[in-house]
């Protein structure tokens, strides 16, 4: 039996603290030696509005969201009427004991836990605005936490505030604890009570995939990032800019999605190890400079945080629908290296790589996530540094006055030299000849189409990683999956010994064999995306040759959860229809 | 760099007496006196006529996207802030579809030279009508006579926040080298529009014309004063088109305001980023 999994959720409106009083909880269950996976749900609003952040505890590792729920913290009658629903038999349901909501929708089966919120939060001296800190503090009541190591963390938390802000914030906090201890002493939980568990003795962090994105982008050796703001990939931007000057790179805040791409550009001209960032509305903008990167064989890293399309779509929710876009991206044909992500500890590795994989090949190479990486916050152990090492491909050294920038090389690369090194070139937009003089001639067309297309190749041999199959080698069913569906997929397998997961990390190239092999040994196949039109199942096909005609699709923009996953898996090995 | 060592295996593709011509030679001229070479300075253009200049000049240069040459210029000057960079732009590029870029690369004041070919039209497309072609004009995409009103060049820059605004007749060669190698000493968005003759497609902007219609801007004339600078910008007309640096001011370009690059340009400061303990430490 795997270990168990408690999920508490809290809700309220946007502006009522709903994702910060979140974090802190989960990063007080970590430090108490747990796991935890957020899931946070919100509209694209300032205040108002509904917000929900899903906190899943363990003392195993846990990856994704439930729909169930057994402790409910709502800081409004919305988050009771949207969510009792979802508590299960004996669940418990905190919610301020003052502002005489109706709760007769909630079953008799849930523990009712009433607190004066707002009455505690104002003696504190914070107005209502505290409500959530004491919802906090008597939350840890209730479910056995250690208030002190709370209030240790709040107060590294708000390290940089005023004395008054930390102060009125520890008195909310342990006058929600006291409360929860004086009144509910036979209706406590034993879920937060300090835990010896792996997590406990190695270092651990707690961080989403945005996150994941700038320290990745940071300890690559990243001089130069120029992102416009987007959801779900402004939090990049949010840290890039803060460390700036620590660090000695630059962030630029451009004027659009295309000065971002041509900016980067220019700056990877003279030689800096540059980015961009952006979610799929702002890559249609790019894509002319993606070609323009390859095209001139510039080094780029581009990051595309999927969220539902078209067009504006659903801003602040998930989507896998531009998998199709980015490998088709741009007209004519040139080498794109494509790498999706499947959590934020993947997506620390795949920036790292990208970065090198950009210099080694001068050309465009894609981080692809989706919005449930970008957003959700889970705990890794603490990222490495010394497993990395910076490789900026081949350069030239000294002034050649012969140089060629786009000489013709068996393995498609040629040495690159920087502007004002002293070697003449033109980087060019045009066809080219070996130093860059526009041509159309027909043979120097074919040589150059063909010395960049080698690239390609030349990856595949020398850098291109296999899918990562989970689970044991031989299965009754295989699922086939990318992106944030890893986390909800490797939860569900924990109940089936019985199945294994393929988890798809290089789109272009493609690993058509290592795929094809392992989808061959399988007795049942499933193929799992959020998107509607089987975008990574009818690439396996194009490549492979292979069919997978069951599918669990999804395009609300809600991910998939666990238990989702586990019925489809139980649908699918009993052989019903899909 | 001598001229002859500016020189490429490359002959202009230039029709005979187009203004791209001399824009080309002030240009050789200024980078021979001032000693611009593969070591000091970087050429960016768009797409358009004017941005064969790179084929046939022997200096470092990218070659961007139509309308795009400005942001790749900007990220080219944020990360070594130690070259010349020049960037070659047309009118159709620079105020169609790099009309946005324009307006931020000013404001932001990016320590670059702008040159604009401004020959009214789109010319390597056969002659539609650009941003710049006058009221009424006639061309292949306006037969009926334009219904645009054009972009005043000279009044947007100074609006835009450029803090060196000048223009010249391509013709005059040496005014114009003179004025590039001002506009490079300039710290800071400048910005020379070049009133260039398309001969093939252009027949109202001709050399004659701009021979017979335009004045230099006089030593009594303060370039430091807006106002002034703004009703110059809007006098044109028959025996009434002012040349001459029209606007400059001393600003804070935006790579002096950097402070990472305060010691030496940014891809010369190092990338060691192997004690990163600090920054984990924050997501414990």
């Amino acid at each position: 039996m795997p270990a168990p999994v408690f999920s508490i959720k809290i809700g309220g409106e946007a502006g009522q603290g709903v994702k910060s009083t979140g974090l802190t909880l989960a990063r007080f269950a970590v430090r108490a030696g747990f796991n935890i996976y957020n899931y946070i749900e919100y509209p694209s609003l300032i205040r108002g509005g509904h917000n929900v952040m899903q906190i899943n505890v363990s003392t195993d590792v846990v990856t994704g969201p439930f729909l169930k729920c057994d402790f409910l913290i709502a800081l409004n009658q919305d988050t009771i009427d949207k969510h009792c629903g979802e508590l299960v038999d004996g669940a418990g349901i905190l919610f301020d004991a003052d502002k005489e909501y109706n709760t007769s929708k909630i079953k008799s089966s849930i523990v009712l836990y009433p607190v004066p919120l707002s009455k505690i939060a104002k003696e504190s001296g914070g107005k209502d605005l505290l409500s959530n800190t004491v919802a906090l503090g008597a939350t840890i009541g209730i479910l056995g936490g250690n208030v002190d190591g709370l209030k240790t963390l709040i107060k590294q938390e708000f390290g940089d505030k005023e004395s008054e802000t930390i102060q009125a914030n520890i008195s909310a906090l342990q006058t929600g604890y006291d409360y929860s201890i004086k009144n509910f002493a036979k209706q406590t939980k034993d879920v937060l009570r300090e835990s010896n568990t792996l997590s406990s003795t190695i270092p651990q962090i707690v961080v989403n995939g945005n996150e994941a994105i700038a320290l990745g982008a940071i300890s690559a050796g990243m001089q130069f990032a120029t992102i416009y703001p987007m959801s779900p990939i402004s939090g990049i931007l949010a840290i890039l800019a803060q460390h700036q000057e620590e660090y000695g790179y630059i962030y630029k805040q451009p004027e659009d999605e295309i000065s971002a791409i041509n900016m980067a550009i220019g700056a990877s001209f003279a030689g800096a190890r540059s980015m961009v960032a952006t979610s799929g509305g702002g890559f249609c903008l790019m894509t002319e400079g993606y070609g323009l990167a390859g095209m001139t064989e510039t080094p780029l890293v581009i990051v595309e945080g999927m969220r539902g399309g078209p067009a504006t779509g659903l801003p602040t929710w998930n989507e896998q629908g531009d998998l199709r876009m980015i490998l088709h991206a741009h007209q004519g044909e040139f080498p794109k290296i494509i790498l999706a992500a499947g959590d934020a500890n993947e997506t620390f590795d795949l920036t790292r790589q990208a970065f090198n994989l950009a210099e080694i090949y001068q050309t465009p190479v894609v981080v692809l996530i989706d919005r449930n990486i970008c957003d959700n916050d889970q705990n890794f152990q603490i990222f490495g540094t010394s497993n990395y090492k910076i490789d900026r491909g081949k350069i030239i050294d000294g002034v050649n006055p012969n140089y060629c920038r786009y000489k013709l090389e068996s393995d498609g690369i040629s040495p690159r030299a920087f502007a004002g090194s002293g070697n003449f070139f033109i980087a060019n937009s045009d066809e080219h000849d070996e130093v860059g003089y526009s041509t159309d001639e027909s043979s120097t067309r074919n040589l150059q189409m063909q010395k960049r297309m080698q690239k390609l190749q030349t990856c595949m041999k020398d850098h291109m990683q296999g899918p990562k199959l989970y689970g044991p080698k031989d299965a009754d069913l295989t699922i086939v999956s990318w992106g944030s569906n890893k986390g909800p997929i490797l939860e569900s397998l924990k109940n089936f010994p019985n199945v294994n997961y393929l988890h798809l990390t290089w789109i272009s190239p493609f690993p058509t064999q290592e795929i094809a092999s392992n989808l061959k040994k399988s007795r049942k196949l499933l193929n799992i995306e959020c998107n509607y039109s089987t975008q990574m199942g009818g690439l396996i096909k194009e490549k492979t040759g292979i069919q997978i005609s069951n599918n669990l699709l999804k395009y609300d923009g809600r991910p998939f959860f666990v238990e989702e996953i586990t019925e489809k898996i139980k649908a699918t090995l009993k052989g019903d229809p899909a | 760099m001598t001229l002859q060592e500016l020189a490429t295996p490359c002959s202009p593709t230039w029709c005979p007496g187009c203004g791209n011509m001399p824009i080309w030679a002030a240009f050789k001229n200024a980078a021979v006196a001032e000693g611009w070479d593969n070591t000091n300075t970087t050429l960016v253009a768009g797409i358009g006529c004017h941005s064969h200049i790179v084929s046939f000049t022997k200096v470092n240069s990218f070659e961007g996207l139509h309308g795009r040459a400005l942001p790749v210029a900007c990220g080219l000057k944020m990360s070594n802030h130690n070259l010349n960079v020049f960037v070659f732009t047309g009118d159709g590029d620079c105020f169609g579809e790099g009309g946005n870029h324009f307006i931020h690369s000013a404001r932001r004041n990016h320590n670059l030279t702008v040159i604009l070919h401004d020959n009214g039209l789109y010319a390597l497309t056969t002659g539609q009508a650009s941003p710049l072609t006058p009221h009424g004009a006639i061309t292949k995409s306006t037969p009926q006579g334009n219904l645009d009103q054009p972009i005043n060049p000279v009044a947007l820059a100074i609006t835009a926040g450029a803090t060196f605004v000048a223009r010249a007749y391509a013709g005059d060669i040496p005014k114009l080298t003179q004025i590039i190698i001002e506009a490079n000493k300039h710290q800071g968005f400048s910005f020379i529009d070049v009133l260039q003759p398309c001969v093939t497609f252009n027949k109202q902007f001709t050399h004659q014309f701009f021979q017979d219609n335009t004045y230099q801007l006089d030593k009594s004339y303060d370039p430091t004063n807006k106002m002034a600078a703004y009703e110059k910008a809007h006098e044109f007309g028959l025996k009434q088109i002012p040349l001459g640096i029209f606007y400059q001011v001393e600003k804070p370009s935006y790579e002096s305001q950097i402070p990472q690059i305060r010691k030496s340009p940014l891809v010369k400061v190092s990338i060691d980023r192997s004690n990163l303990s600090n920054l984990f430490k924050s997501y414990t």
